[in-house]
């Protein structure tokens, strides 16, 4: 929540910058002619039809008008509604096609709409205007939001299971492969408030993957956990893409999406500047 | 804001023409929308599907509350002990608000422990949406889920309160009866009530951001108008001479009849012409209201399921 309201006042104060560079920024993503060979299947999974996602954001009131009484009051008086509601038009007509066994990355910078989009696609975002259409739900790998600091990572695995809608049979099943592939052993007695940054994040981890997704949504989450993980990490999303889902992965990391991703989108303030091959695609990125 | 026309026009134009429209494309593979609100009974069955994340989530907050404090969760006991304490001396001793109520401990005590329940629902439920952005925004679940663990959760504290509660009732002279056996079935229909309670007031609280500063001055008024204090047919009719049916609408307030049945049962000399059970109005509100409020809640909810994280 946080890093999205961030990320979306970033949207915002970029908006009015230099609106003419936007004309060139849309090369027609044919989605279908571009498809790579390497397709198992071919059928779709994810349909993405010229979305544009528009937010309301509270609290971004300028320093003149900031929670004090004297104005709140002044506003009121003056029927000015709440100010601080601003529009951010985080995603500007979006349009692609995901395929059974893609792992597709999205790169960009910041604010320019690549969490909002995943939100879009998971349906917790309504479409502002256009649709997106799934094959079964899309789950975000966002589990650490149900999770509790304060508790032992035991009871927090068995809280994200449930939380990610697993049985209790499930639970019990997956919960020893999920302290394995954590590698946090005894930690898992211990209160999560306790764990370093990488063993938390490697727990999240292990929990949210623990569940057979169809199509797997993430967002920044290999940043963290050392070299080991990380290789243990893409070798799961490896097996995802090859049980025929799909996998969406947002990361700042380019080296992690030229190597776990066959096809890479890049956006730009909202809209799809590049769609196609990892290598041609990130070596246009970086070139800016 | 932006122009979003020219986006549009730029997105049809976008190297499709002559294809498919991508809508058929995902009609032709059976994809469908993402975002769409289940029919109210699939609704209900998948709240009851999730039943083990809402007890588990429940469970899991009651712990985590008291993990870092030393005493733990004895504060779970302590809590209600104190409260306790603290009304006794406030409005039995100090203002000596007894009236001609003979044992006025028990009386108070019922009162203000059948209240709070109420009253930690409706503060918790107003907060259950609202609170968890995040967990909306990140996770599938029917979001009435949230609401009900919240209120999972007080119930959990009741239980713990009750215990407390009957023993200093005993200790205030009144010993246990066969009519204690009716206690389980006051605190369902309290529940009951409570649920619905909880859900409308989540999304309430999910739309009106001020809600949650406007709530202690209601549950306060509240407090006042269910009589937990004082007996409001002394109060009202008794000394401020105010015609009866005044008490009897008072009584009608849902958490004043929950308050009156559990004095009945407790208290020997609480309304001595039924003995322990209650007069016909209180038992009618009292299971009106759980009925009502657990169908309008439920339903109140669902209506704007879809809607809850936005904006």
């Amino acid at each position: 929540m946080a890093e999205l309201t961030e990320e979306l006042s970033q949207v915002k104060g970029e908006e009015p910058a230099v609106p003419g560079k936007d004309v060139r920024v849309h090369p027609n993503p044919e989605p279908q002619g571009k498809r790579p060979l390497d397709v198992p299947t071919g059928t779709p999974t994810v349909i993405v039809d010229d979305l544009h996602i528009v937010y309301r954001v509270y609290g971004t009131a300028t320093d003149n008008e900031k929670g004090n009484a004297v104005n709140a009051l002044t506003r009121l008086l003056k029927r000015q509604g709440r100010p601080q509601m601003k529009e951010v038009h985080a995603v500007k007509g979006v349009t692609f096609v995901a395929y059974h066994g893609d792992a597709i990355g999205i790169v960009g910078r910041n604010g320019s709409g690549k969490s909002t989009l995943l939100r879009a696609i998971a349906g917790l975002l309504p479409p502002h205007e256009g649709a997106v259409y799934t094959d079964g739900q899309p789950s975000l790998l966002g589990v650490n939001a149900a999770l509790m600091r304060e508790l032992t990572g035991e009871r927090n695995i068995v809280l994200g299971c449930y939380a990610m809608g697993m049985t209790p049979a499930e639970v019990k099943e997956k919960y020893q492969e999920i302290v394995d592939f954590s590698g946090i052993d005894e930690f898992v007695q211990l209160p999560m408030s306790t764990y370093s940054s990488g063993m938390g994040a490697r727990l999240r981890f292990a929990i949210s993957s623990a569940k057979t997704h169809d199509v797997l949504l993430i967002d920044e989450a290999l940043a963290t956990g050392d070299r080991e993980f990380r290789k243990k990490s893409e070798a799961r999303i490896r097996q995802i893409r090859e049980s025929a889902g799909t996998v969406f992965l947002v990361a700042h990391d380019l080296k992690v999406i030229e190597e776990t991703c066959n096809r890479v989108i890049w956006l730009h303030k909202g809209k799809i500047r590049m769609d196609g091959d990892p290598k041609e695609v990130i070596s246009a990125y970086n070139k800016g | 804001m932006s122009q979003p026309e020219s986006a549009v026009a730029d997105a049809q134009a976008g190297g499709r023409s002559g294809q498919e429209p991508l809508a058929k494309l995902a009609e032709r593979y059976g994809l469908r929308r993402a975002i769409a609100r289940p029919r109210f009974p699939v609704y209900l069955r998948q709240l009851w599907e999730r039943r083990h994340f809402i007890l588990t989530y429940a469970t899991s907050r009651n712990v985590s509350k008291y993990s870092s404090s030393a005493l733990g969760q004895l504060w779970q006991v302590l809590t209600p002990l104190l409260n306790a304490g603290i009304y006794y001396v406030m409005f039995g001793v100090i203002l000596g608000g007894r009236g001609g109520i003979e044992n006025y401990p028990a009386f108070l005590l019922t009162g203000m422990f059948v209240f709070t329940y109420t009253q930690r629902v409706v503060t918790a439920g107003a907060k259950s949406i609202s609170g968890n952005l995040s967990m909306i925004r990140a996770l599938h679940f029917p979001r009435a889920s949230l609401p009900l663990a919240y209120t999972i959760q007080e119930l959990q504290q009741l239980a713990i309160s009750m215990g407390v509660l009957l023993v200093i009732v005993t200790a205030t002279g009144e010993w246990p009866t066969w009519f204690w056996l009716m206690i389980p079935v006051v605190l369902a229909l309290q529940t009951m009530f409570n649920i619905g309670a909880s859900l409308v007031i989540a999304r309430l609280g999910a739309q009106m951001r001020d809600l949650n500063q406007l709530l202690p001055f209601i549950t306060r008024t509240w407090l006042y108008a269910s009589g937990v204090f004082f007996s409001i047919q002394d109060k009202v009719v008794g000394s401020a001479k105010l015609p009866q049916w005044v008490a009897d609408v008072m009584y009608l307030n849902p958490t004043a009849s929950y308050i009156e049945w559990m004095r009945d049962i407790l208290i020997k000399t609480h309304h001595t012409q039924n003995g322990h059970n209650p007069p016909t109005m209180v038992l009618v509100s009292c299971v009106f209201w759980a009925v009502f409020s657990l169908g309008f809640g439920f339903w109140y909810f669902w209506r704007s399921e879809e809607r809850y994280g936005r904006g």
